[in-house]
């Protein structure tokens, strides 16, 4: 259904042969005007990892996420996904696009299309797949995530863990290789939050590789296969979720999880 | 003296006003000499069936023409003053900023005599085609800055959105942003219409055939050979049956489209 190239699924993102990483990011660096956001990030995600990144507010998880397809540009540094270096200008942003899946906290859905016609326009623009194909692509990824009779509905019809599982499904639509999650249940209601946190757990099930900004601890400890922890433009600590959560090595780590569970 | 009380007084004293003033027209007025002048059911009936079938006719057409080329060059220069390339928005403020600056009149005026001798060249549609052409330019200019407004009122996420999938920015463009930019400003735009239907009254300086004549010539010349201005007040009530319904609609269709937001 999703392709997905799996590693020993206990992977913790080291030597997993002679897989190329999923995502490799070599001294990013990021400036917004004087603010530095990024300092020099090494950072990667292999092939059928789940990554999990956590941080205060501020730490420039987000922008790392989204340097990793370019919605934002990188002041220096390397972006490699899949071994193709996405900051040339010779590469094809668009088509590296359809293989990188996003989530974005506000679920930014088409607000005048149908459900149904927000799954299949990329599809079929990006894609070029038909209108059948795409279809029959949308309603099998609606009804993975628990939503098939909401096809013909509008987004603003929908709570906001449907308009998320919505929007889950558009970027599964598109059959990507990983998916970027940028804060997926940080809009929503807490009641809200589990259905949108089970369907992303169901997706690790299934091997796909995943970077996932989150401050829900919980999912980062049961899904992750690695934390990565980011305070004030830097990776401070990163390791497995026992380690990091639950035995953290630097005082900041320390502090911020003091507050946080 | 109570709230309730003082609130009551205040009422009855702006009832008051309002209603001296309506007596106060209504009495001044010397209805038994406006009367033949201006509501002289003879004289209005002359005005018909030429007045439908000619007048009305072409004021609604020419305003169709006027409103379509407008959209259609406002969109261009919209797109143009968003544009990266700095020539571009050059050209488009320059543009705007003439346009909107100068009366219609004058412009019209050009298009039909100016333009014509400067490069030796005819209009389709004569007079009244080369007239089109100066209302056309002059709306496009205040249509031009409702667009680009529009655009820039569509959510940045949504661009994010669409280009996330892989979709390039011409479709990002015409998929999603463009429909909800129209969305949004369909008021703005729904008064621009409004306007130019009574800017084509504006053509006749182009100088107008018997067939060609808008509502208001029409209007104009049966005022001159009749010597009486029922005609006018005619015109001016059929100005009423096309506009009146016209927002009606486009209230309707705002309602409709609210489900999409």
């Amino acid at each position: 259904m999703i392709q997905v190239s799996h590693t020993a699924p206990d992977a913790t993102g080291h030597g997993s042969g002679a897989a190329v990483p999923a995502i490799e990011v070599r001294a990013l660096c990021k400036n917004f005007g004087d603010n530095e956001v990024l300092k020099g990030i090494d950072f990667h995600v292999e092939q059928g990892e789940v990554v999990c990144v956590i941080g205060p507010s501020g730490s420039g998880k987000s922008t790392l996420l989204r340097c990793v397809n370019r919605l934002e540009e990188p002041t220096s540094g390397t972006v490699m996904v899949e071994g193709i270096d996405i900051t040339d200008s010779e590469t094809d942003l668009d088509d590296v696009r359809t293989r990188i899946g996003m989530v974005f906290q506000q679920f930014n859905l088409f607000p005048h299309l149908s459900v149904l016609r927000n799954l299949t326009l990329a599809q079929q623009r990006a894609k070029k797949r038909g209108r059948a194909e795409a279809t029959e692509v949308a309603r099998r990824n609606l009804e993975k995530v628990g939503l098939s009779e909401k096809a013909d509905a509008f987004p603003a019809q929908l709570s906001g863990g449907q308009q998320q599982r919505v929007a889950i499904a558009r970027a599964l639509s598109m059959d990507p290789d990983m998916m970027l999650f940028d804060e997926p249940t940080s809009a929503l209601d807490p009641e809200l939050v589990g259905d949108v946190l089970e369907v992303m757990k169901q997706l690790a099930r299934e091997g796909m590789t995943m970077m996932v900004v989150t401050h829900e601890m919980g999912f980062a400890r049961e899904v992750g296969d690695r934390v990565v922890f980011m305070d004030g433009g830097v990776v401070v600590e990163q390791g497995k979720p026992e380690d990091v959560l639950g035995n953290p090595q630097h005082e900041r780590t320390k502090l911020f999880l003091s507050k946080v569970l | 003296m109570k709230r309730s009380t003082r609130r009551r007084l205040t009422q009855g004293i702006l009832y008051a006003v309002f209603a001296a003033v309506i007596l106060f027209i209504l009495l001044s007025a010397d209805w038994g000499r406006i009367q033949p002048y201006f509501f002289n059911l003879g004289v209005a009936r002359e005005t018909f069936p030429e007045i439908l079938t000619v007048a009305a006719k072409n004021t609604v057409i020419y305003t169709a023409i006027a409103f379509v080329g407008g959209m259609l060059f406002g969109l261009l220069l919209a797109l143009m003053k968003l544009s990266p390339v700095l020539p571009y928005r050059w050209l488009a403020t320059g543009y705007i900023e003439l346009f909107r600056g100068l009366p219609a009149l004058l412009v019209i005026f050009g298009f039909a005599f100016a333009v014509p001798i400067a490069f030796q060249w005819q209009a389709p549609g004569g007079s009244v085609g080369a007239g089109l052409i100066g209302l056309i330019v002059v709306s496009a200019a205040y249509i031009a800055e409702t667009i680009r407004a529009g655009i820039e009122a569509v959510p940045k996420g949504q661009v994010e959105a669409a280009r996330s999938l892989g979709m390039n920015s011409v479709w990002t463009m015409i998929t999603v942003v463009l429909p909800q930019a129209f969305r949004i400003i369909t008021p703005p735009l729904t008064n621009e219409l409004v306007i130019l239907i009574k800017d084509t009254s504006l053509l006749f300086i182009a100088g107008m055939a018997i067939a060609d004549r808008d509502l208001t010539t029409f209007a104009r010349d049966s005022l001159t050979n009749q010597a009486n201005a029922t005609p006018l007040v005619v015109a001016a009530l059929l100005y009423l049956v096309i506009t009146l319904p016209l927002t009606q609609l486009v209230a309707k269709l705002e309602q409709h489209n609210k489900r999409g937001r």
